[in-house]
Parts: C-alpha cells; structure tokens; sequence
C-alpha cells in the first residue's frame, strides 16, 4: 500500500482492451449514425462477446465481479467515443440485481435515477427506451421492474435513450432498500463521472488536432497564445476529474467508512466522494467541450464536425441526473451538518 | 491507482501536525500578520529537533517527494508561516546537489538545524518572467568576482543568513547560457536590503549590490551553467513545496464563523462552500500526483504547472465567493469586532491575487503545458 497514481496493471489490461475495442468499432460515425435514440445495437452485442455486459455482477451470478475501479476505465472508454451503449447504467443495475440474461447481455438492465412519482412512474430514465429491466426507488422500497421497453423515446440534448417507465409493473421484485439505492445510485455518479471525463479528454484532442491543422494569417490557429490559453488549463481540468473519480471508486472499494475531516482536506467518504467526482466531472466536461467547440470557430457550431456531439453529451449526460449546485447542497450536508442536521 | 500513503508517512504526518499544533499558536499567526515575515523560528526548530528539516531536504536525507508533499501540505491547511521554511530546504537541496564538499559543510547543518534561512535573487526590477534577461553581473577580478546589480522580490532578504544569486557572467552568448549562481552570506559586504511592503502585509525586498566581493568558494555548480542550477531548484519545488491548498484554512474559518453566525444554514453559501472544498480535493490530487510523478523518479514540471494553475485560480474564486458573501463584516480586517471569520476573509482577498503571479506566473505555465503537453507550436508573442 503506497500512493500510486497509475493505472494497476489488471486496469491498465482492461483498458488496453476496451480503449482498442472502441477506437475499432465505435468511431464517431456510429455515435452520429445512432442519433437521435442513441442506442446502437450491434454495438451492444459485440460487447457482449468482450464478456462487458456481465462484468460487474458477482462471479456467483455467472458475472465477472469487477471492482468499481476497474469498472471506471471501462466507464472512460465509453465516454471517449460517445459509444451509443448504455453501458454504465448497465453495469450499475447488474451489480444489485444480476439475473441471468441481464449477465449474458442479452437483455438490458438500467436505473431510475429519481424516486417513482406518486402515479409510479419514473420519469426520463437513462436507457429507458431500450432497456428491459429497469432497478429504482418506489416508496421505501428498491425494486427491479421486467417490462417491455418503448423502443422509443423523447429526442434530447444528449442524444441519450430517456424514456418514462412504470415502477408498479406486474413483474416488479423488491431487491433492497433506500440505503442500497443510494449506494447505487453513487455508482452511477463515478462511472458517469468516468464517462465524462472521458468526453472531456477526447474534447482536449479535437481541438489540439483541430488548432494544428487550420491556418489562418498564414499560420495554424494553435501557434496563437489566445488560443493556446484557452486550451491549457483544460488538462489540468480533465486530469484532476479523472483523479477524483478514481478516488472515488477506490474508497469505494474499500469498503469503509471514511473520514469526512473538512479541516484536513482529507475525505475519503465514498458518497461524499462520489457527489464529488459527478459535480467536478460534470463542469471539467462541460468547460473542455465548451472551449474546444469554441476553438473550431464557425466549423464546431456544424453538424458535420464531431465536436458538437461530445458537446452536447457533455450537458445531456450529466444533468439527466440533477443540477451540480443541487448535487453541492447534497454533498454541503455531509460535509457541514448545520445544528439542526446533527 | 492506490491513494493511501504508507504507514510510515501517516506517522510521519501525524509526527508534523503534532508539531504544528504544538508550536503554531494563534500568537505566531498573529505575529506573522502583525510583522509581515512568514517564517517562525519556533516552528522551525521544533522540526530540526526531530530531524524532520534534515529529512526533507531533497537527496539529503530521505528525499522522499511524497513526504516533501506532506510536510508543505500540513504546514499550509494549518495556515503556519512556512514560505520561508520552504525557500530554505529547497535551495539546501540545491547545494546539496551541486555544491561542494566544502560548501556542503558551510551551509547545510546551518538550515538543517533550523537556525538560517536563505533568500532568493533571482527576479530583478526588470527581469520577470523572463528571467534570462537578468543584468546583475559578476565580473572576475584577479582570484574574486565582483557582483553589481539588483534584484526584486528578495523576500526574507531582511531575515536570512544566506543568498543564492543569479548573476551574468557572459554576455556574449545566449541569454540563458551566460549566467553563473553564486551562494553567498547577506553579511557580505556591499548588500543593501530595501523594504517592499505588500498589499497582503507580508513583507519583501528590494536587494542591491555594489562592489560585492566573493571568491570561488561561492560559486555554486559550474561558472556561466547558473540557469542549469536554477532548473535544479525548480524540479524540487514543482508543486510540491505549499502553495496549492490555500483555500483549506480559509475555507475552515469560513465554516467556524458560519455556525457561529447561522449563515451555516444559507444554501448559497453551502454550495459555495462545497465546491471550494471539491477544488480543494482536485487540487491536492493534483499535487499528490506530481509527488508521484517525482516518487517515481520523473520530472513533474508539467503536473506541477497544472495544479498550480488550478489550485491558484480555484483560491482566487473560493476567496471570491467568500468575500462576497460576508457582506460588509468581510471588509473588516483581523482584530476589528465583528470581523467575519476574523478577518481571515478579508485577509484572503488581499493574499489571493498574488498566488497566479509569483512562483511562475499562470501565463508562463499556461505557455509549458500548450507547447510541452498539448503539443502546440511555440507561440507567437
């Protein structure tokens, strides 16, 4: 045990095989040719021979019993190619609730980010549109909802499958409680958090490939200091948001509880953490996508060059979940209870 | 990636904040605000006596960089005077690098012990950031060098026992190729010492040098490869030395004045607040990762540029926010009743603005990380 802040070499494995496998089959094209749903099924099933599907259930459900850790490289790789997959919302459900086909991959499974409304619909759920078994809170209650999926769904920023599903469908299981739900739903924040710091790195490229390329007053854009400022504190950005989720899914790991010491900036609370990597994630995306679609000038505002895509995933992919300041009231209330909270 | 520090750096770091708490008093804080000279003689024995100061001067005693991270770390989220302390270690790792045996033996166990501090001329009235254009010159005569110039932003030069110098000794070559460090004592004859005071409080100095006479003995590496000595100094410090968790401390007396006030309760103050403590975790982080970087026997400039410029712009939006949202008791200064979070707010709106500027300015970094990190061509200028 000792501070080491590169890969270990069984992720630095897992991300030399999904880095490969999605710069291969998931270029750009496939993210542009899946809009406005978002969902690429012979993608899905390729992944499926990888074994991905089943990846994070445990190896006595058939699965591969992935850490949160490894699972978050995996979840980077998405985001770098915009992969038109809903891999994380698939990895997070099969953790709590790893049924057989769900495992195999050959039905999908995902999470209600938000509680089930009084009628017991849960609205605008991330792979809602494609997915078969949706896991979310109803009440008190964590269920596991087997339903057809509407194929279909409400075009949106991110191009991301949304669809509103019913939690009170006949074939409905309870799997846990609150308190799972919110372990789970802090999943979804890190590797979502993984996603868009992989959004935010391929942001970071186009815009240096970009600036070397296009010529104006006789020389390439990227040889101005005006432009070279904008770009350079984006990888500090990225780095950092990188960083922190894989923090995140360390303590996670982990499994304890973790301190919450504000006047020592030492926190190693998962949940604390987790609220942490989503909101910073969130803004190092949004800010990198932002700046590098500024950088195309004219050409990134186009349909036909690629930096819109990840721009607008950048914003879809996150705020399907809640405003970050709302995310920083929650995590203010663990790290500053007021007296009334104590 | 593992972010837990082995055992023996945890009890290291619980050795260093039981020094600190011992030591950094409110009286010394006080002091340090009232005079303007951020260094505590106190402190710093107190850590010689445990053989910490030894221990963290880079290839000297362990030299681990992770420890070297913790120390500065622990000494900045206590808010104790350490940027002195901090100039001292990184220049004895200088010497210890590149000087003799001879000036090994003169100069270390006198900041090992804690006793002497060093000051810096490297900067000059009209030598910024681009340094290589410095015009103090060292001229031979017979068997000494005779040093005329001066220099800006000597801070602790009114303090310290000893000098590093960066003087031109050619200047018939490229700029950054003609130029010789010299390590020498403040006593020499010829140095004079002018006060700058700061908008923060904290005091630096304008150095001169007239007719100063020295010999061979200080010269530190080799004559006309000072930038080489100087590029040494900065592999040390890199981020690692303090000056990327600012907003710890500020952002603790901003939470201990709003429980005391019920402004704890504000939702614009608690988002503020939680996302000055996000970029102080991304900020720590980023440092951590240079001390790796260093750890694992690479050169971290580029990291160290990046959670500088992060670290020093997330400060200066923490001391910001938090400014505005005192009001008008966040205009008060320390000691004035009614102060909130004691004064510490207001003092942070005068200390921040300086951090995107010394150490390497935001701009200079913001220049290595697009050319050497993202590839792009050397700017036009």
């Amino acid at each position: 045990m000792a501070v080491d802040l590169g890969l270990s070499p069984d992720q630095q494995a897992i991300e030399d095989v999904f880095a490969s496998f999605f710069s291969r089959e998931a270029p750009p094209t496939v993210a542009r040719a899946a809009e406005p749903l978002g969902f690429d099924r012979a993608l899905w099933d390729k992944l499926g021979a990888l074994e991905a599907p089943g990846m994070a259930a445990s190896t006595e459900a058939g699965g591969g019993g992935a850490t949160l850790s490894e699972l978050v490289v995996v979840a980077e790789t998405v985001g770098r190619s915009i992969a038109p997959v809903p891999l994380v919302e698939h990895l997070v459900a099969t953790r709590v609730h790893p049924e057989a086909d769900l495992v195999a991959g050959s039905a999908l499974a995902t999470i209600a980010l938000h509680p089930a409304d009084a009628d017991g619909r849960w609205r605008l759920v991330p792979a809602g549109a494609v997915a078969e078994v949706v896991v979310g809170l109803d009440g008190s209650d964590f269920v596991a909802v087997r339903s057809a999926p509407p194929g279909d769904g409400p075009r949106n920023h991110g191009s991301a499958p949304l669809a509103d599903r019913s939690a009170r469908d006949a074939s409905r299981t309870v799997i846990a409680g609150p308190a799972e739900f919110e372990a789970a739903l802090d999943s979804w924040r890190v590797l979502t958090a993984a996603t868009l710091v992989g959004i935010g790195a391929t942001a970071i490229d186009l815009a240096v490939t970009y600036a070397l390329e296009r010529e104006q007053f006789g020389v390439p854009i990227g040889s101005f200091q005006a432009v070279q400022h904008a770009l350079a504190d984006l990888p500090g950005l990225v780095d950092g948001a990188r960083l922190l989720t894989h923090k995140a899914a360390w303590v996670t790991d982990r499994g304890e509880p973790g301190s919450l010491d504000v006047d020592h900036n030492d926190i190693t609370d998962p949940a604390a953490l987790a609220t942490m990597a989503f909101v910073f994630a969130a803004d190092a995306a949004a800010a990198a996508t932002d700046r590098s679609l500024h950088v195309h000038g004219g050409y990134g505002f186009a349909e036909e060059y690629d930096i819109q895509l990840f721009y607008r995933r950048a914003r879809g992919w996150a705020l399907v979940l809640d405003d970050p300041a709302r995310e920083c009231l929650q995590l203010a209330d663990r790290l500053f209870p007021t007296t009334a909270g104590r | 990636m593992d972010f837990s520090l082995p055992p023996e750096v945890e009890a290291y770091r619980d050795q260093v904040r039981a020094i600190i708490a011992e030591t950094v008093t409110p009286e010394v804080i006080e002091r340090q605000h009232r005079t303007g000279t951020f260094n505590s003689p106190e402190l710093n024995r107190a850590l010689a006596e445990q053989g910490l100061l030894e221990r963290a001067v880079p290839g000297l005693g362990k030299g681990d960089p992770i420890e070297l991270y913790v120390l500065f770390n622990e000494l900045e989220k206590a808010g104790a005077p350490y940027d002195a302390l901090a100039v001292a270690i990184m220049i004895a790792g200088v010497v210890n690098h590149v000087g003799t045996d001879e000036q090994k033996a003169r100069v270390l166990p006198s900041i090992t012990s804690g006793e002497a501090l060093v000051c810096m001329g490297y900067s000059e009235p009209d030598a910024g950031s681009d340094l290589a254009s410095l015009t103090t010159r060292a001229v031979r005569d017979g068997d000494e060098w005779v040093i005329d110039g001066a220099k800006m932003w000597t801070t602790m030069a009114h303090e310290a026992r000893w000098l590093i110098l960066l003087t031109r000794t050619n200047p018939d070559v490229a700029p950054h190729k003609g130029l010789t460090m010299f390590f020498l004592p403040m006593d020499t004859p010829g140095i004079t010492v002018e006060p700058v005071h700061t908008m923060a409080t904290e005091r630096t100095n304008a150095t001169f040098y007239d007719n100063v006479r020295v010999g061979d003995d200080c010269v530190l590496g080799a004559v006309d490869e000072g930038w080489r000595v100087m590029t040494v100094a900065l592999s040390f410090e890199r981020g690692v030395m303090g000056g990327t968790n600012p907003a710890v401390p500020l952002l603790r007396h901003v939470r201990d004045w709003a429980e005391r006030t019920g402004l704890l309760d504000d939702p614009i103050l608690r988002e503020r607040m939680a996302r000055v403590a996000i970029d102080s975790e991304v900020a720590k982080l980023l440092t951590q990762r240079a001390a790796w970087i260093a750890a694992s026997g690479g050169l971290p400039g580029l990291e160290g540029s990046m959670a500088k410029v992060f670290a020093t712009d997330a400060y200066q939006r923490a001391s910001r926010w938090f400014l505005q949202a005192a009001g008008p008791e966040g205009l008060l200064q320390f000691g004035e009743p009614g102060a909130a979070a004691e004064g510490w707010i207001e003092y942070d709106a005068r200390h921040s603005p300086v951090t995107t500027i010394y150490g390497g300015t935001s701009e200079i970094n913001r220049n290595n990380i697009a050319e050497r990190h993202l590839g792009l061509p050397r700017s036009r200028r």
